[in-house]
Order: structure tokens, then C-alpha cells, then sequence
């Protein structure tokens, strides 16, 4: 008599907490062995690109906050970098270092989330204890600055909205100072850890030509040996006069990835601190007043003020008509936004193209093969939030 | 290819006919071409040594409502060879169904499932067209200018049926678009009303 033996399928979220948000994986398993995975997406679809369709310009740049919700400033930039280029708008070069700082700010954030919830989901906890500490005080720079912890809403077109408080850059420069100690803290529980190694090294393997086949970008593409950075091949605000290096990984496994971010987050720290120190007091956004809000003090002694602010905050400021493409590199990969124009003063398009969504795609082509055991670790180097994979 | 204009002549003369339009702006290039040409013209810019344009970026489509040809479909390319992006374009009408580029870029399959979910725009060859973002038995295309804000249905969780159900939008108050372009002329909706006021005087 023959058995007949059939593929067990398994539902693996919404509701896990190695789902790293929403997600729900179909997986088709023979034994353990995953034979093929469908991500079903949507479930935090939110309709922010319809939504930005009838907003103005101003009222666009907190939703671009809830899309990757760990580093909500760089998602902020990309559509500020994009507006600025149609307007044509120069940016203050103090505003342009603000802007950097905080980035690169939001690239620590994103990146210890990552790293500590990825070692979360392959059996160690200390890591995410000691790495959330220092998100705290990263966030509390984000509340100085912005006025909230996560949804800041704080670059604009030209600048950003107000300058950085009394103090702020000195405790910026002083985390600066302390944080590669927390640095080699985490990596002295995690690098050489046997454990963590056994359930990375050789996982979710990515070839540089299915890399690019895939699109990926950001670390899923410098993790498979491809040295491409946008901060460093099309930089951006005042990127082209920091100096910093672009770790590149070897075997492109999730080991790899996870090297990747502790030297970026390095990085980071020395980017910061290049910007503090070549930081000058001057504008934080530009002085065209048909684009920037005029200073509250000047609304009360100048006719013109007060029109520039009525007209801003009523109707908001007309771009022309123009279509543009503008890409930044996100902690998560390139994040970019297309925007169309059509002369008024909410955008006839934005199509957010989200880091998140093509590496959740890879997802059937990573893990076809493995055991169901690195479903969440391939999951967590993918570094997946859901805010921007749904948008 | 080092710079654009270079790039430009290069895919003007190779693939000629093909192409409707190309022009320079914002240091990207931007082609435009016909619904027929889209594989051969994207093969040649992914494999040919002078373009390279070895990554898909991203589709997307943009709805022109009061056009014949309603949809214009947008392709991001980007070439790490010669750090260049390129958008590709071309218009088609409402029911037309247009060539999937999933043979091609395997990255294709999600960014097609999503221009088919929020645009209704069909692919031909696709492997799995399913909606990706909206609700499982989702009705109608979001992104569409004539859909609107609000939707059309909302789920919530029934106390007496004790399931979720799905229902019409109920509003308090509806969506209101404020006409702020230029108050001092007459909002739109005061300067009908004077009209329909005119017009029974």
C-alpha cells in the first residue's frame, strides 16, 4: 500500500512577534523544510500615497514619517530633497548639516532595532536590552529638535522647520563620544558568538546578480559585495564634502548584513560628528518667503509676513509643473519618491518606492530550501517594517 | 554610456523607431515609447554594454482621468555601471492589457501586482496577478482619481453578530476640500451659488 504524503502548509503571522510587524507568511513545508513561502501583505495599508494626493506640500511630510516609523527623518527627506529640486530651491548649509546629522541619527535607530530584535528572534535577549537604551537617548534628540519622539514632521522644502535647541549639539556630540562603546558591547555579545553565528553564517544567501535582479538596494545589496551607497554615487544635501566609508560585505548572508550595520552605525558616529563640527549658526530654511513660513516675531510687524503666512498655511506654495524621481539612501535601502506636479499646490502624484517591498518580495527565493527555524532570521536581516511595505 | 547626452544618441540611433520621445531633465532620462516595444526596448537597456540598466526600480502608473488614453505607465531604471536613472513611459487606455516584465526582472512580479491593484491596469504573462495591498475581497482600484477619499466600504467588528463585518462608509461629516486658491475672488462654491442665485432672479 502506498502512503499518499502532502505538504503541510503553515500560517505564520499576522500575529507573531518574529513577524516584525504585520506580515503573514503562507509557508508550503515538506517536514521542515520550506518548499515555498507567499508573504501576503497589506494588512498596515494605510493609503498614504492617495492620501498625499489632497494635501498640500506642507501637510505631505508627516505621513512620510509613518512609512518606516524606526527613521522616520530620512523617509522626510527624500520628499523634501524632491519639492526642493523642482522649486529649485538652494537649502542653507547650515539646514543641509541638520538635516544630515539627523539622518544619520535615524540610521543608528533603524540599525540598532535591527541588529538587537534580529539576535532577538535567533535566542538572545541582552542585546535588545542594551541597544534600546540608546535608542531612548537618540529619540529624545528627535523630541529637543522636532518637539516628538518619532513622528517629527521637521524637514521641509529649503531647510528644516526650526533650529536645533540650546545644548542639543553639544549632548549630540557627547552620545558621539559614548555610543562606539556600546558599539563594541553589542558585537562583543553577538560577532563571535557561536550561537548566533550557527543560525546567520550561510542563511539567506543573495548572489550579486540576483541582488540586482531583485532590486535591492542598501544593505541587502552591500551585503553581496556590490559598493553601492547613494550618500556616496549621487550624494545628496552636503554628503559630497563628509568623508566616510561604505562597508561592503563578502558572502552576502544574513552574518554579513548583520557586519554591515554595526560598521555603518560606526560610520554614522563619524559623520555626525564631522557635521557638528563644521556647523556654523546661520538659516536653518530657506529665505523665500513664498516657500518658508516667515518668523512669528516678523508676522507682527510686517504686512508682507503676514500675507506670506496666511497664504502658506491656507493654500501652501504652488509647484510647477514638473515630474521628478529623487532617491535617498534610507537605512533600509534606497527609498525614493516620484513625484508629479501639476502646478498647484497639492501633488498630482507621489509614488513612494519603498526599501522593504522588493526585499519582502525575495522572500520565496531566500528561504526556498531552508529549515523553518531561519524563517525569522532571514525575516529579521531582510529589516522589514511594515509601515513602509504597505504604505 | 559616461553622460546622458551621450546615452540619448546612443538609444535614439540603436533602437529608432521604437522610440516616440526622449529628453534630459533633472539628470535623469526620460523615453517614451509604445506599449508593443516595452520588452525589446527593456531588454536592450538591461543587457546592452553602453546602458546597463541592470535594476528596476520601481512601476507605477498615473491616472489622467479626461484622457483617451487614461493610464501613462512609468518605469524607474537605474544603472549602477554608469550611476544613471531612466524613466520609461507610455500611455494606454483603460482596458488595455499590457506585457509583464516579470520574465525579465523577477522584481517586476510585486511592483505589477500593485499597479494592478490600485490602477486595475492588467498585465499579459504574469505569473500570479493577485491584489497585493488592500483587503482580501477589496472592490474597486484606490488610486484612481475618480475613487474616492474616503472609500466606499468600512470594517468593523459586530457586537451582535459577533463577526467583523464590512459596511458603507458612514461619515459625521463629509470630506471637505477647501478651495483656498483664491479667497479673494470668491471661493468656487459662493460664486455658483451667486450663479444659481442669478439665475432664479
Amino acid at each position: 500500500m502506498t502512503k499518499k504524503i502532502k505538504n503541510l502548509n503553515l500560517n505564520f503571522g499576522p500575529q507573531h512577534p518574529a513577524a516584525h510587524g504585520v506580515l503573514r507568511l503562507i509557508l508550503e513545508l515538506d517536514g521542515e523544510v520550506v518548499e515555498k513561502a507567499d508573504p501576503h501583505i497589506g494588512l498596515l495599508h494605510r493609503g498614504t500615497e492617495k492620501l498625499i494626493e489632497n494635501k498640500t506640500y506642507m501637510q505631505a511630510v508627516p505621513y512620510f514619517d509613518r512609512l518606516d516609523y524606526v527613521a522616520p527623518m530620512n523617509q522626510e527627506h527624500a520628499f523634501a530633497l524632491a519639492v526642493e529640486k523642482i522649486l529649485n530651491v538652494d537649502v542653507p548649509i547650515r539646514a543641509q548639516y541638520i538635516r544630515v546629522i539627523f539622518c544619520e541619527i535615524g540610521r543608528i535607530l533603524s540599525h540598532i532595532l535591527n541588529v538587537t530584535t534580529q539576535a532577538l528572534d535567533v535566542g538572545a535577549l541582552t542585546p535588545s536590552l542594551w541597544g534600546f537604551e540608546e535608542r531612548e537617548t537618540l529619540m529624545t534628540f528627535y523630541e529637543r529638535a522636532s518637539g516628538s519622539r518619532l513622528h517629527a514632521n521637521y524637514f521641509r522644502a529649503g531647510g528644516v522647520h526650526q533650529d536645533l535647541p540650546k545644548g542639543l549639539e553639544e549632548d549630540i556630540a557627547k552620545f558621539c563620544e559614548t555610543f562606539p562603546k556600546i558599539i563594541n558591547d553589542l558585537e562583543s555579545l553577538l560577532t563571535d558568538n557561536r550561537i548566533f553565528k550557527q543560525r546567520n553564517v550561510d542563511i539567506g544567501v543573495v548572489t550579486k546578480e540576483d541582488a540586482l535582479d531583485y532590486s535591492f538596494s542598501g544593505v541587502m545589496i552591500r551585503g553581496s559585495g556590490v559598493p553601492w551607497d547613494l550618500r556616496k554615487s549621487q550624494p545628496y544635501d552636503c554628503y559630497k564634502s563628509l568623508d566616510f566609508k561604505i562597508p561592503v560585505g563578502k558572502n552576502g548572508d544574513c552574518y554579513d548584513r548583520y557586519l554591515c550595520r554595526i560598521e555603518e552605525m560606526k560610520e554614522s558616529v563619524s559623520i555626525i560628528k564631522q557635521c557638528l563640527s563644521k556647523m556654523e549658526k546661520g538659516p536653518i530654511k530657506s529665505l523665500d518667503g513664498k516657500i518658508s513660513p516667515p518668523p512669528k516675531a516678523q508676522i507682527k510687524q510686517s504686512m508682507e509676513a503676514l500675507i506670506h503666512h496666511f497664504k502658506l498655511f491656507t493654500e501652501g506654495y504652488r509647484v510647477p509643473k514638473d515630474e521628478i524621481y529623487t532617491a535617498v539612501e534610507a537605512p533600509k535601502g534606497e527609498f525614493g519618491v516620484y513625484l508629479i506636479s501639476d502646478g498647484s499646490s497639492k501633488p498630482y502624484k507621489c509614488k513612494i518606492r519603498a526599501p522593504g517591498f522588493s526585499h519582502l518580495q525575495s522572500m520565496d527565493y531566500l528561504i526556498k530550501g531552508h529549515m523553518l527555524a531561519d524563517v525569522p532570521a532571514v525575516l529579521g536581516s531582510l529589516d522589514i517594517v511594515f509601515g513602509e511595505v504597505d504604505r | 554610456m559616461k553622460n546622458l547626452e551621450d546615452l540619448e544618441k546612443k538609444i535614439n540611433s540603436e533602437l529608432t523607431t521604437k522610440i516616440n520621445n526622449t529628453k534630459i531633465k533633472h539628470n535623469q532620462i526620460y523615453i517614451d515609447i509604445d506599449k508593443d516595444d516595452l520588452i525589446d526596448v527593456t531588454l536592450f537597456l538591461k543587457t546592452n554594454q553602453d546602458t546597463k540598466f541592470s535594476q528596476l526600480i520601481d512601476i507605477t502608473a498615473v491616472d489622467y482621468p479626461e484622457n483617451n488614453q487614461r493610464f501613462e505607465v512609468v518605469y524607474l531604471f537605474l544603472s549602477h555601471e554608469f550611476n544613471q536613472r531612466l524613466i520609461l513611459k507610455y500611455c494606454i487606455a483603460e482596458n488595455e492589457v499590457i506585457p509583464s516584465l516579470s520574465s525579465i526582472f523577477p522584481s517586476a512580479n510585486w511592483m505589477e501586482r500593485e499597479v494592478f491593484d490600485m490602477y486595475g491596469v492588467s498585465f499579459k504573462d504574469h505569473p500570479d496577478l493577485r491584489r497585493i495591498l488592500t483587503d482580501y475581497g477589496f472592490e474597486g482600484h484606490p488610486l484612481r482619481k475618480d475613487f474616492p477619499l474616503t472609500g466606499h466600504s468600512e470594517v468593523r467588528y459586530s457586537e451582535d453578530q459577533k463577526k467583523v463585518i464590512s459596511e458603507p462608509v458612514k461619515l459625521e461629516q463629509n470630506y471637505r476640500n477647501f478651495d483656498y486658491e483664491s479667497p479673494w475672488e470668491g471661493t468656487q462654491y459662493i460664486k455658483e451659488e451667486i450663479e444659481n442665485n442669478d439665475k432664479k432672479n
